[in-house]
This record gives C-alpha cells, sequence and structure tokens, in this order.
C-alpha cells in the first residue's frame, strides 16, 4: 500500500489522475473501518485532509457551497440556518467523534443507502462537485447515486464540494433507531418545503437501494397543495391529504429485510416519518409557533 | 513509512508503519502508550478517544499518516494537559506563577514524572472526580472517557445532564450504567466552578 499526501488540489487531482484505483481518506470514518476489517486493502490511500479549501464553506445568494470535507460538527453549529435539514441530519451521525471527522464528501463517495445526509440533499436540491484533471462538473443529486454503494463519479474524479441550495423554508429530517447515538439508520426521512416555486421535496434513506426522492408522493401533494391554495391560505393540511402523502412515501420504498429491521417495519416507518415531518414543517411554515406534540 | 507527530507533548517519530495502520496501533504498539484502547476498531466504543489538534477522535480511524505533523494528547497526557490548561487560566493552586513549587521541588526523585506516559505526575481533575464517584469499574472504557469529559469541560464549564449524556455519547460503558460517570462529570464540573 502507498500512501500519498497531496499539499493542494491539484496535487490531488493529479495523484487520482495517475492512480485512478486511490481510495481517497478524508475523515476516514468509513475507509479505516473497512481497513481495519480486513475488507479492504486498498493499492493507494489518498489522504486529503492537508487541501485546507476542502474545510471550508462558503454561503452565497441561493446557495452554500459546503466544502467536501467539512465535518459534520460545523454543519450543525454553523449552518443551521441556510442548511436546516442536514444540520439536523449531521446530528444524527454517530458520535461526536465520528462527527468531528466526517463530512458529506465521504458520505456521497460511499453512497450508502444508510448515509444520513442524503435525505437532507435530496430534499433540500443539491449539486455534487465534482472534479478530476480532465475538468469540473456539476452532478445534480437526483443523478448521483447509481447503485447499492456505487455512485456517478468517474474514476478519476473526487469530489470537491456540494452545492445546496439554501432554505428557502421549514426542513425536517427523522430517522430511525434503536438509540440516539451510534446508529445506522433503519431508515430515515427528510423534507423540505420550498414556498419559493411551491413545492415540497422528499429524501427517502435506508430504504432502497439507493437513497430516493418519493416523487409521486411530492407531486400529489404539490398539486394538493395547490388545489385547495393553502400555501397562500395558510390553512392546515386535512388529515386525508397527509395521510395519502405517507402513503405514497410508503409506496416509493424498495426495502429489504436486514439485521437492522424487516422490510415490512421500513415501509410502515417511512409512512410514520413522512406523515410528521410534513405536519412539522406546514405548521412553521404557517407561523404557528405551537408544538405539533401528539399531531401525529 | 515513517511518521512525526507531538505526543503530550514530547516529539516522536515512529518508523516502519505501514500505510494502512491507525493512529490507535502506533500509540499502542509502537510508542508504548497503551492507554488508549483497542476495542471495536470501528468507531462505536470511543475507548479510543484522543485529542488530534485538540479535536476529540477515534484514533482507530484516523490513518497514522494522517497524524502526520499534529498534537495528540492521550490520557497519559491528559494530566499534564489539564496542569497546563489550568495555568494558562490562572487556576493554578500552589502560586501565581508555573514554576516548580516548594512542594513539588522536595517530592522531586531521580526517576522522575513522565509527561508522555503519565508516571509519577498528579491526576487531572477529571481523573480524581472518576476515582471519587467510583466511575470506574473494569476500566477499559475509562480513558475513553477521561478524554471525552475533558475536552467537554474545557469547552462548556457549566454542562447540564444533556449536554454530558451528547459528549459521552460516543463512548461505550458496559459496566456502570453511566449514573456514577455522570456523578464523575458533575463532580468534576463542580471542582472546576469552585476553583475557578
Amino acid at each position: 500500500m502507498d500512501f500519498l499526501r497531496p499539499a493542494s488540489w491539484e496535487e490531488a487531482l493529479a495523484a487520482k489522475a495517475e492512480h485512478p484505483t486511490a481510495v481517497p481518506i478524508a475523515g476516514g470514518t468509513d475507509v479505516m473501518v473497512e481497513i481495519n476489517f480486513d475488507h479492504r486493502r486498498p493499492e493507494y490511500l489518498l489522504d486529503l485532509t492537508r487541501v485546507g479549501d476542502l474545510y471550508e464553506w462558503e454561503t452565497g445568494e441561493d446557495s452554500v457551497r459546503l466544502g467536501a470535507s467539512v465535518p459534520y460538527t460545523r454543519i450543525m453549529e454553523n449552518l443551521r440556518t441556510e442548511l436546516p435539514g442536514l444540520a439536523l441530519a449531521s446530528h444524527t451521525v454517530a458520535s461526536p467523534q465520528i462527527r468531528n471527522r466526517g463530512g458529506v464528501g465521504g458520505n456521497l463517495g460511499t453512497a450508502s443507502p444508510a448515509g444520513d445526509a442524503h435525505p437532507a440533499l435530496l430534499a433540500a436540491g443539491a449539486e455534487v462537485e465534482a472534479e478530476s484533471v480532465r475538468g469540473s462538473r456539476r452532478i445534480p443529486i437526483d443523478a448521483f447515486y447509481t447503485g447499492v454503494k456505487r455512485n456517478a463519479l468517474a474514476p478519476d474524479e473526487l469530489i470537491r464540494a456540494v452545492h445546496i441550495d439554501k432554505a428557502d423554508g421549514p426542513q425536517q429530517f427523522s430517522k430511525v433507531g434503536t438509540r440516539n447515538a451510534m446508529v445506522i439508520a433503519v431508515c430515515a426521512f427528510g423534507l423540505a418545503l420550498h414556498p419559493g416555486t411551491r413545492t415540497v421535496r422528499t429524501g427517502i434513506g435506508s430504504a432502497a437501494p439507493t437513497p430516493i426522492r418519493a416523487t409521486a408522493a411530492e407531486e400529489f401533494l404539490n398539486a394538493a397543495l395547490d388545489e385547495e391554495r393553502l400555501w397562500d391560505s395558510g390553512r392546515s393540511i386535512t388529515p386525508s391529504v397527509a395521510r395519502q402523502f405517507a402513503q405514497l412515501c410508503s409506496a416509493a420504498c424498495n426495502p429489504v429485510d436486514d439485521v437492522r429491521g424487516t422490510a415490512r417495519y421500513r415501509r410502515h416507518a417511512v409512512g410514520v416519518m413522512a406523515r410528521r415531518t410534513l405536519m412539522w414543517t406546514w405548521e412553521s411554515y404557517r407561523g404557528n409557533a405551537r408544538t405539533m406534540e401528539g399531531a401525529a | 513509512m515513517r511518521v512525526n507527530f507531538t505526543v503530550n507533548g514530547r516529539p516522536q517519530q515512529a518508523d516502519d508503519v505501514w500505510e494502512g495502520e491507525s493512529l490507535l496501533y502506533v500509540l499502542r504498539e509502537r510508542l508504548g502508550l497503551p492507554g488508549s484502547k483497542n476495542a471495536c476498531e470501528q468507531g462505536e466504543c470511543g475507548s479510543c478517544t484522543v485529542r488530534l489538534d485538540g479535536v476529540p477522535v477515534c484514533s482507530c480511524l484516523v490513518a497514522a499518516g494522517q497524524a502526520e505533523g499534529s498534537e495528540i494528547v492521550t490520557v497519559e497526557g491528559l494530566a499534564e494537559y489539564a496542569r497546563q490548561r489550568a495555568c494558562g487560566t490562572g487556576g493554578c493552586d500552589t502560586s501565581a506563577e508555573c514554576g516548580t513549587s516548594g512542594d513539588e521541588a522536595r517530592r522531586w526523585s531521580a526517576h522522575g514524572t513522565d509527561s508522555a506516559t503519565g508516571e509519577g505526575t498528579e491526576l487531572a481533575p477529571i481523573q480524581q472526580a472518576f476515582i471519587d464517584a467510583g466511575a470506574v469499574q473494569c476500566g477499559f472504557c475509562t480513558p475513553g472517557l477521561l478524554v471525552a469529559a475533558d475536552e467537554m469541560l474545557e469547552r462548556n464549564p457549566n454542562p447540564t445532564d444533556a449536554d454530558i449524556r451528547e459528549a459521552l455519547s460516543g463512548n461505550l460503558c458496559r459496566c456502570t450504567g453511566y449514573e456514577k460517570i455522570m456523578d464523575a462529570v458533575r463532580l468534576a464540573a463542580a471542582r472546576q466552578g469552585e476553583g475557578a
């Protein structure tokens, strides 16, 4: 094994071009587990921790450019206003020690359906900035996940940043697990209201081969909100609309039975989380500060 | 490969490090610092927690090469680290300056203390609190908990119970049921408050 330590982004791209099989490592919270357990013996480890700009973020007019290695701890502390869904999801990642090291670039690179950042990215709307010596491109988040632990990156590409739309409305994230910390999601759900475009977007984790959006559920809800003019009136969403939305979210899942839960449970739980996150965000949109305890 | 870094204030060099080796392995097997414990090797248990440039991390998930040039604090150096921090903030108990006190001078002996291994040094307040509160049973999780708890008290001198639980949520203990650990951290926070 060789340990490559590029001091700059350009050096990192050159190293990846020369050694396309090199495994990028930043926080190490996925890669080192595989090495420790002898599940992986990469020929080259490409250490990105010296590439400083991967640890920076910029807040623009409409979006946040989040460096691939910005630790989850920083996201929770600094980007709660701009990226509320991702900040909530970040808070559910493992433990403080892991959140101090891991970042969204790692979640995307690993592309596990259980990665906590994915539902929030799908719901908010995001683009992955991938780069190689051949050039830079932006991959829409909907086109990024191509299979179980597979993504749209070419062998010589590295993830430089993620461009995430700034929240223009309330966002929520929900995750099912056996305890609060150190949990790989049994399933997870992200939801974002976009009053600017009068749309709702969703993201589902751990309930299909890849992270997915519940597009049929989104279309149904967008039409229902439009039809009843709820974006203007700010009235409550009727229980029947919420129920139908939840059912469509469940139906979008294509889960498996595994040690963490059964497919049937995952479908059910995604429906429950869909209904709850819709109610939480909608009540927040209505400017109603009262808690929704018991409402779901 | 060769890795250079500072461990508990002392420059260290490890040779013949395998490229896939963890920082934890280097600390334990190459530098003779077995305080950080090796259990899950997947970041679940927190027993290998160290400070990497001040930040608590699972050393089993840091590739040794990533630690090049960094400052590491392990449980062996925690007492000295806490002592220097207290001096830095004016919390020195023996005198206004942080030289060697008369007491310390009289206690000096030829084998002395070792800042790297922690031999012969006084305990950090969090370590003393763990003993006083009975928060140590088998002791395996203790080093990681000490490092994590000490860092939280540095950041947050008046933690709520929720803060403590959150800060220690990455450290598993299978003996105590955590209650005595909670007591210990509350005790250390209270003593820290009195001393300030």
